[in-house]
């Protein structure tokens, strides 16, 4: 297994927002983690990055664990988030924000073809390269998100709502892309309040409800479960 | 002899002095969103170390040019002033960089007071002169007159200022701060280590007050115990100015002041007919910061860029 977390527990003062769940990731593997808001996702992420502090449980990467390494220290071994409200730097430039991501990385080369690469997949953000990046749209903010994320070389993706907040037009784009990315051999987690369309291109899933893992399935299915069906797909 | 254009002379160069210890407070206001009051008081220690080296150096046997002799002070200086801004990130701060807003602007104040303690229960209360042991040199240029000193310290500043604009404008390091300055977390999150950006922040922000003490107990040939305050005061207001958190305005903030602050000097006894001297001028510092606070209170380039979420 490429990740793997044991009895993950995460508490915010007395509040428990993950109480004690298990889940895992193979090597290739799109996995989706679906939930309603508040379920405790975003939370699982953040611990699995070192952003908030595990109260119990570990966090196994690599055959090694990771579960109280600095959040810098687990990017620079391959584990990339893209975040909720995907942490673009709007200040800086469109360029600066995709060289951030290559921020662990020194072979300048390498780097400047791959960052050719992202621009051809987003002629948009090749555009406004110059372009302070909050003045970009949402849409094409998600797209420069992503673009850093892949020039990190991430080895393990986790992707928090990237359909977040964006036309229907602009999700399907999106998605298309981690379709690409993942078939591509990245191994991805996505973390979706958009059921239906994480199942539709995951391999496997997870469901999370009030901090607990309640499901886990073939991303096959859970889309024809019933209990999911009816809290999830909205039938 | 004209005036305007000595004061202006005059201001220019206080104000290169104000702009280089405004950018420490502005460096660490971008990242922490922290006031360190204690930035003062590093100027003073820079100025007291150079000055304990340069009086040792005099003192000693090896005769050495009066030139060699205030480089050495001054390269002494700046590591020292560099490991005490480390010193009070990591023992001070630190600590507290999750505690509510207060408690860390009480620890810089309680620093501050920790330093000028210190600094006079080695060097004493009383004033020490900076022994001119490089010869002062002044030309005529339009009427009024410039000394070789003033030069040094207007071109040393430009040139610093350049330095640090390129560092942070032109290298990965100045990225990752930039970044950092915006989101620690988001800048975390591509691998930034940000203990170590904020680290290396106080420590630029201190070499730069080093310099600037040096600078100042030159410039006025004396050295205090206290000196640090009313310039760290100053160039805080400088700092304010130009809009707390942005390294240009700093600058802008930095010379805008001491120019103000001269002129104000300059004119101030035949604006009110004698019944204020120039002794008032350090009122001007607090006088325009105000001023400008109430119709700008982002400070003159401390506007936000637009942001769509
Ligand atoms: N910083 C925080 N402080 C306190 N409680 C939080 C914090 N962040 C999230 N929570 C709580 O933890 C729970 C899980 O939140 P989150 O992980 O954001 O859920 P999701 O991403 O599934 O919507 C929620 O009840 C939320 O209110
Ligand atoms: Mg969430």
């Amino acid at each position: 297994m490429l990740l793997e977390a044991k009895n993950l527990v995460v508490t915010y003062g007395g509040v428990h927002a993950v109480k004690g769940i298990d889940f895992n990731i193979a090597q290739g593997e799109l996995v989706c983690l679906i939930g309603a808001n508040g379920a405790g996702k975003t939370t699982t992420l953040k611990a699995l990055c070192g952003l908030v502090p595990v109260a119990q449980g570990s966090i196994h990467y690599h055959q090694q664990i990771i579960t109280h390494r600095p959040t810098h220290e687990i990017v620079q071994r391959g584990m990339v988030l893209v975040p909720e409200g995907r942490g673009i730097f709007s200040r800086l430039s469109v360029a600066e924000n995709l060289a951030m991501g290559a921020y662990t990385r020194h072979d300048t080369a390498t780097i400047r073809h791959e960052t050719d690469h992202i621009y051809s997949l987003f002629p948009r953000l090749h555009e406004r390269r110059q372009q302070k990046a909050g003045t970009l749209s949402g849409g094409e903010q998600q797209m420069l998100a992503l673009g850093r994320a892949m020039l990190a070389k991430p080895k393990l993706l986790l992707l928090d709502e990237p359909s977040m907040g964006l036309a229907p037009l602009m999700v399907s784009k999106i998605f298309e892309i981690i379709q690409h990315i993942a078939q591509q051999g990245m191994t991805i987690l996505l973390v979706e309040q958009n059921a239906k369309l994480a199942l539709e291109i995951s391999h496997r899933g997870y469901v999370m409800e009030s901090g607990l893992i309640t499901l886990h399935d073939t991303a096959r299915n859970l889309s024809t479960n019933p209990q999911v069906r009816h809290a999830y797909l909205g039938e | 002899m004209d005036i305007f254009l000595q004061q202006l002379i005059n201001g220019l160069v206080l104000g290169s002095i104000y702009a280089l210890v405004a950018l420490g407070y502005t460096m660490v206001y971008g990242i922490l969103e922290l006031i360190n009051f204690a930035h003062g008081e590093i100027t003073m220690i820079g100025a007291m170390v150079s000055l304990a080296v340069i009086n040792l150096l005099i003192g000693s046997s090896l005769d050495l040019p009066g030139v060699m002799i205030v480089f050495m002070g001054v390269l002494t200086a700046i590591p020292a002033c560099m490991a005490l801004g480390f010193l009070i990130e990591r023992v001070a701060y630190r600590p507290l960089r999750h505690a509510p807003r207060l408690a860390p602007l009480i620890t810089a104040i309680g620093v501050s007071i920790v330093l000028q303690n210190v600094a006079m229960l080695i060097w004493g209360r009383q004033y020490i002169s900076f022994p001119a042991i490089i010869p002062i040199q002044r030309y005529e240029i339009l009427g009024a007159t410039i000394s070789n000193l003033q030069i040094f310290i207007f071109i040393f500043s430009g040139l610093l200022m350049a330095g640090l604009v390129a560092l942070v404008h032109k290298t990965r390091f100045g990225r990752a701060m930039r970044a950092t300055a915006q989101s620690p977390q988001s800048a975390s999150l591509m691998g930034v280590n940000v203990n170590n950006i904020i680290a290396i922040t106080f420590i630029l922000g201190s070499a730069l007050a080093a310099i600037a003490g040096v600078m100042v107990g030159a410039y006025y040939g004396l050295a205090h115990y206290y000196m640090g305050f009313l310039l760290g005061l100053k160039a805080f207001c400088a700092a304010v100015l130009g809009g707390i958190g942005n390294i240009a305005g700093a600058m802008l903030g930095g010379l805008l002041l001491g120019v103000i602050e001269s002129l104000g000097a300059g004119y101030i006894g035949d604006l009110t007919g004698g019944f204020l001297g120039s002794h008032y001028q350090d009122v001007f510092a607090f006088l325009v910061l105000i001023i400008v606070l109430v119709f700008r209170p982002s400070g003159l380039l401390g506007e936000r860029v637009v942001e769509r979420a």
